[in-house]
C-alpha cells in the first residue's frame, strides 16, 4: 500500500451559525499518483473539505495530516506543498493572463530562470501562449480554468486541490483538463477533484463520496459501480408514451431508479430483484429487455436507498388541454447583440403543444440569452419570439399570463417565508381571494412544504427550493412551462423528482421548454437543440441526435460523446 | 511590540512588491477606482468651491422712503451702494408686503414719515423699520444685523460730518481674521478635501477587498504564502499613495484654480494627510474585515466614514454650536482633527500649537484603528 500523502482522521467540521454539521467524522487517505474525487450534490460538504485541506478553515474535530504536516499548526509550510484552484477559479479578471501569471510565481517565490522554465512548460501545457496579453476575464470559461489550474500549479505543489472545475467549462474543455491531470498525476502528483456531476466521478482513480457531510463510500469508483452489475437494463421498442411507461415502471417495487433515455427507458433493480413483467407495465408487444453497463448514478442511488416517486399529484390539479399538435413557440431567425458579441445568432425552432423542448449546450453558450427573448424578457435585436402565436415584442404581459418561468438559481425572495413567496407570486399572476388561497393550499400540500411554511427561503434545503419555485411558477396553471437550468446542483433523487412532475404535467398538454447543461438531462426531452457560440448546431430527438454522431470510436456515443462529436465536425465546416 | 517585530520580519518583499504592482494595474484599470479615486474629487471639488456658498450674496430688499428729505435720501443710498442687496423701490407698504408673502424680496426697510425730523433730536432717535422673512432665520439675521450696522455706521458718519458728538452707541465694526473676506469658499474647500480623502481612503479600500471576496480571488491569496502583514500593507501603500495624489490634485485645483488662499507648508500638509489617510485606510479595511460583499461594504462605509466626515467634522456644520451630546461624538470622528489641521494650513499657516495637537489624536486614531484591522483579519475563512 503506497504511504498516504493526505491522512483525514476522524474530521468533523461544524459552523457556528448552523445546527447540522458540514462534515462528520470522516477518514480516508488520499495517495500520491491518482486523481481523488470528491464526489457529492451541492451542499454535502466539498468546498468546505476543500478549504480545511487547503488549511484556510480549522477543523472542529479531528484532524488532517499532509504529508507529516498538521493542517493548522503547519499551515505556513503547507502552503508550499499545497496548490489550490478554488471555485471559479480565483483570477484576477482586470490582468492579463501573463500578469495573473506573474503575480502567483511572485507570491509562490518561483523567480529567475525558475520562473521562465515553469512559464515554458505551464503554456505549453494548458496552451494559453497565444493569449498571454489577453485580460483573464476575456477568455472562455475553458480557459480561465486552465490559467486557474496553471497558477495553482506553480512552485511545484505535490498536492493540486481543484474545486469543482468542472463547471462553467463547455464538454471538449473538460476533457482537455482531465488530459492534464492524467499528466500531472504521472509525475506523483496527488490530484482532488470535486465535483457535482456523478458521471466525472467514474474518471477519477479513487473517489470520496458525499452526502449531507458524511462519507458514503471510500475507494475506486469501478468497485461501487460493479456492484450494480446485473441490474442495469433498458426497455428498448417502446409502443406509446413512454412517460406513461415510466410511471409504471418506478411504481414497481422491484425497480430502484428508472429514467427516460431517448426512446428507451433505462431501469435499475433493487438488490436481488427480477425485471418486473412487461406485460404489467404496458410498454406495447415489442418492448424487451436488454442488459446495459451500470453508472456510478446507479451506485450512488443504491447507496442512498432511496426512491424517486412515479406519480405526480400536481398533474392532477390539471385539467387536460387538447393534443392539437399547434406550434405554441417559435423562433424565428432570433438574434441577440452585446456590443459586438453575438449571444444568440439567427436562432429558429418551433415547439408542438404537450412537448418538452430543451436547448442543451455549456454556460455561456447563448441559451439563456435565447431563453430570456422567449419569455419577453429581453428584446430581440432582431427576429420573431412568438408564444402561442403572441408575438413577445408587442404583447409580452398577455403572453406572459400563459407562460410559468422558473429561472435559473430559482430567483425566490430569501427573506420572505415560504407561504410569502407562495402568495407573492400568486398575486403576481393575477390570483386573489379564494381561488388564491386553494392554489396556495393545493401547492403547499403536493410539495409537502407544510412544514417549512414559516421558514424564510433561503433557509430551505436545496432540493424544496427547488420544490418551492416550481409551485410559484405553476399556481395560475399556465400551458407553458419554463424551465432554466432547472436541477443545477441538486441531487440525482431530487432531480428525479423534479423530472416526474415535469413528465406528468406534460401528460396533461403542458408544453415544456427547459435548458441544461447535464447532457443526460438532455435524454428526457422529445427534441431539442444543441447550442453552442450563439448558434444551433444541431437539432432532432435525442435518438437521432446521438445516431447522428455514431462512429467508430463510439459505436453507442453517450449525449456527452455526441455533442463533442457535433461540435467538432461544426468546427470542421465553419473553417 | 514584540508581536509587530515579528509579523514586520516575516514579510517577502518580493511578495509584497508584486501585491502592490498588481493593486496599481488594477486601480489603473478598473473604471469604478478611477471614478473614485480622479473624477469624484473634482467633481466634489467644484461642487463646494462653487455650487454651494454659504455666503449670503446679493439679497433682495424692499425700501420705502416715506420722508421725501435729502437725508432720507443719503441714508437710503447707504443700502444701494451695498453689494449684499439688491434694492427694489417701493411706493407703499402694501405693495412690500405683497412682495414679501410672495418671496419676492427677503425683507424690507422702511425709512419713515418723520425720519428727519426725529433725527434732529439729540438723542438721534429716528425710526426705521426693517422687516423680514423670519421662514429663513439666518438671512433674517443678516438683514436685522446689515440695517442696524447701516444706520450706526451712517449716524456715525452724519455726526461727523456735522460737527456733533457721535452716538452714544459702541461703534461695532465686524472684522474677521484669517479669510477677512468671510469667503465661504475659503473654508469649504479645506473641508471638502477632508471628505475626498475619507472616500479614497475608507470607500474605496473597503469596496476593493469585498471585491476580492466576492470575485474569490481574496481565497487564492490566503491559500498561498502571503502573510497577514503583506496582505494588509499591500492596500494600504497604494492606497496611501493614490490619496495623497488626490490631496495635491485638489490642492492644486483649489489654489491655482479657485484662487483659495494656501498659507501653510507643503510639509505639513502632507504630514496631516498622511496621518489622517491612516485613519481611513485603517476603517477601510476594518469595515472589509466584516463585510465580504460590495454593497454593504459600501453602506457601511458611508455610514461611518462619509457622513460623520460631512456633519460632525466642523466643515459646514459649527462644532461649537453643536448640543454638548453630539459635540462629545463629534470627538470620535477623526475628520473633525484634519478639517482643523487643514483650514489652519489654508487659512493660518503652520501653528504648531494646533497642528501637534490634532495630528496626535489623529495619530492615536489610525494606530487604534489599523490596530483593529490587524485584529479581526485572519487568514482563515472560518
Amino acid at each position: 500500500m503506497p504511504e498516504a500523502l493526505v491522512q483525514l482522521d476522524h474530521l468533523s467540521k461544524s459552523f457556528p451559525k448552523s445546527e447540522k454539521a458540514a462534515l462528520e467524522e470522516l477518514s480516508a487517505r488520499i495517495v500520491a499518483g491518482k486523481v481523488t474525487g470528491l464526489v457529492g450534490p451541492d451542499g454535502a460538504g466539498k468546498t468546505t473539505l476543500m478549504r480545511l485541506m487547503a488549511g484556510l478553515m480549522q477543523p472542529s474535530t479531528g484532524s488532517i495530516t499532509i504529508k507529516g504536516l498538521d493542517s493548522v499548526r503547519d499551515s505556513v509550510a503547507l502552503r508550499e506543498l499545497v496548490g489550490y484552484m478554488p471555485q471559479k477559479f480565483g483570477l484576477y479578471e482586470d490582468l492579463t493572463v501573463e500578469e495573473n501569471f506573474n503575480l502567483h510565481a511572485d507570491l509562490r517565490g518561483v523567480v529567475g530562470r525558475d520562473r521562465d522554465q515553469e512559464f515554458e512548460r505551464l503554456l505549453r501545457l494548458t496552451d494559453l501562449t497565444r493569449f498571454t496579453s489577453r485580460m483573464a476575464g476575456k477568455l472562455s470559461g475553458g480557459m480561465k480554468q486552465k490559467l486557474g489550474l496553471a497558477c495553482a500549479l506553480l512552485g511545484h505543489p505535490q498536492i493540486l486541490l481543484l474545486d469543482e472545475p468542472g463547471v462553467g467549462v463547455d464538454p471538449i474543455s473538460r476533457r482537455e483538463l482531465w488530459k492534464m491531470v492524467r499528466e500531472l498525476v504521472s509525475q506523483e502528483i496527488a490530484v482532488i477533484w470535486s465535483t457535482a456531476y456523478l458521471d466525472e466521478a467514474e474518471l477519477c482513480d479513487e473517489v470520496l463520496l458525499l452526502s449531507d457531510g458524511k462519507m458514503l463510500f471510500n475507494g475506486e469508483p469501478g468497485e461501487l459501480t460493479s456492484r450494480m452489475r446485473g441490474r442495469c437494463f433498458q426497455i428498448r421498442e417502446i409502443e406509446g408514451s413512454r412517460r406513461q411507461v415510466l410511471t409504471r415502471v418506478l411504481v414497481c417495487p422491484e425497480v430502484l431508479d428508472a429514467v427516460i433515455q431517448g426512446q428507451s427507458i433505462r431501469v435499475v433493480l433493487r438488490r436481488d430483484s427480477d425485471k418486473p413483467d412487461l406485460t404489467k407495465i404496458d410498454a406495447g408487444a415489442h418492448a424487451n429487455w436488454a442488459s446495459i453497463e451500470p453508472r456510478f448514478e446507479d451506485a450512488f442511488l443504491d447507496v442512498l436507498g432511496e426512491k424517486p416517486p412515479g406519480k405526480s399529484p400536481l398533474a392532477e390539479q390539471l385539467t387536460n388541454l387538447p393534443r392539437d399538435g399547434a406550434t405554441v413557440i417559435e423562433a424565428k431567425n432570433l438574434t441577440k447583440r452585446f456590443g459586438d458579441f453575438v449571444a444568440t445568432d439567427n436562432v429558429s425552432f418551433q415547439v408542438i403543444r404537450g412537448e418538452i423542448f430543451g436547448l442543451l449546450g455549456p454556460n455561456g453558450a447563448g441559451k439563456s440569452t435565447t431563453f430570456k427573448m422567449m419569455c419577453g424578457l429581453l428584446q430581440p435585436t432582431s427576429g420573431t419570439a412568438l408564444v402561442t402565436g403572441i408575438d413577445l415584442k408587442t404583447s409580452a404581459s398577455e403572453a406572459r399570463q400563459k407562460l410559468g418561468y422558473m429561472a435559473q438559481k430559482f430567483s425566490l425572495y430569501g427573506n420572505l417565508t415560504v407561504h410569502q413567496n407562495l402568495m407573492f407570486f400568486s398575486g403576481a399572476y393575477g390570483l386573489d381571494g379564494k381561488e388564491q388561497a386553494e392554489e396556495v393550499g393545493n401547492m403547499v400540500r403536493i410539495f409537502h412544504l407544510d412544514p417549512y411554511l414559516k421558514s424564510s427561503a433561503d433557509s430551505l434545503p436545496l432540493g424544496f427550493k427547488q420544490r418551492l419555485a416550481l409551485a410559484c411558477a405553476m399556481m395560475h396553471r399556465p400551458d407553458i412551462l419554463f424551465l432554466d437550468e432547472p436541477t443545477s446542483g441538486v441531487d440525482p433523487v431530487t432531480r428525479r423528482e423534479f423530472w416526474t412532475h415535469i413528465n406528468s404535467v406534460v401528460e396533461k398538454g403542458v408544453t415544456v421548454m427547459v435548458t441544461t447543461h447535464f447532457m443526460d438531462e438532455a435524454e428526457y426531452c422529445d427534441r431539442m437543440a444543441l447550442v453552442f457560440r450563439g448558434r444551433i448546431i444541431a437539432a432532432g430527438t435525442p435518438d437521432e441526435l446521438k445516431a447522428k454522431a455514431r462512429n467508430e470510436a463510439h459505436p453507442e456515443p453517450s449525449m456527452e460523446d455526441a455533442f463533442i462529436e457535433l461540435i467538432t465536425r461544426d468546427h470542421h465546416e465553419q473553417n | 511590540m514584540n508581536k509587530t517585530k515579528r509579523a514586520l520580519q516575516g514579510i517577502s518583499w518580493r511578495r509584497l512588491r508584486a501585491l502592490c504592482y498588481k493593486e496599481t494595474l488594477q486601480i489603473f484599470r478598473d473604471p469604478s477606482s478611477n471614478l473614485i479615486a480622479f473624477v469624484l474629487p473634482l467633481i466634489m471639488l467644484f461642487i463646494f468651491g462653487y455650487g454651494i456658498n454659504l455666503d449670503s450674496g446679493a439679497i433682495r430688499v424692499g425700501l420705502l422712503i416715506e420722508d421725501k428729505s435729502q437725508e432720507a435720501h443719503r441714508f437710503a443710498d447707504s443700502f444701494y451702494g451695498s453689494r449684499y442687496f439688491t434694492v427694489v423701490p417701493a411706493h407703499s407698504r402694501q405693495e412690500l408686503e405683497q412682495e414679501l408673502t410672495d418671496g419676492k424680496i427677503r425683507g424690507f426697510i422702511v425709512i419713515a414719515q418723520d425720519f428727519s425730523r426725529d433725527l434732529q433730536r439729540p438723542e438721534n432717535s429716528a425710526q426705521v423699520q426693517v422687516v423680514t422673512d423670519g421662514s429663513e432665520p439666518e438671512l433674517a439675521a443678516f438683514v436685522e444685523n446689515y440695517s442696524r450696522g447701516a444706520w450706526q455706521g451712517w449716524l456715525s458718519q452724519r455726526n461727523l460730518a456735522l460737527g456733533l458728538a457721535a452716538p452714544g452707541q459702541v461703534d461695532v465694526e465686524p472684522r474677521y481674521w484669517f479669510n477677512s473676506s468671510a469667503e465661504s469658499r475659503n473654508y469649504l474647500i479645506p473641508g471638502s478635501i477632508t471628505l475626498i480623502m475619507t472616500v479614497v481612503g475608507a470607500l474605496l479600500t473597503s469596496l476593493v477587498v469585498a471585491r476580492e471576496w466576492e470575485r474569490g480571488t481574496m481565497e487564492a491569496l490566503l491559500a498561498s504564502p502571503v502573510t497577514r502583514t503583506e496582505l494588509l500593507l499591500a492596500k494600504l501603500i497604494p492606497y496611501y499613495l493614490l490619496g495623497i495624489f488626490s490631496l495635491l490634485v485638489c490642492v492644486a485645483v483649489a489654489v491655482f484654480v479657485m484662487g483659495v488662499p494656501f498659507r501653510g507648508s507643503i510639509f505639513a500638509l502632507l504630514l496631516v494627510s498622511t496621518l489622517f489617510l491612516l485613519t481611513a485606510l485603517g476603517l477601510g479595511l476594518l469595515i472589509s474585515t466584516a463585510m465580504k460583499n460590495q454593497f454593504n461594504a459600501a453602506q457601511l462605509a458611508l455610514n461611518l466614514a462619509f457622513l460623520p466626515s460631512l456633519m460632525f467634522s466642523g466643515f459646514i456644520y459649527e462644532i461649537s454650536s453643536m448640543p454638548a451630546p453630539i459635540r462629545a461624538v463629534t470627538y470620535l470622528f477623526p475628520g473633525r482633527y484634519f478639517v482643523t489641521c487643514l483650514q489652519t494650513l489654508f487659512q493660518a499657516g503652520d501653528l504648531w500649537p494646533i497642528l501637534l495637537r490634532n495630528c496626535l489624536l489623529l495619530l492615536l486614531s489610525g494606530t487604534i484603528l489599523i490596530a483593529l484591522t490587524a485584529h479581526f483579519t485572519r487568514k482563515r475563512l472560518d
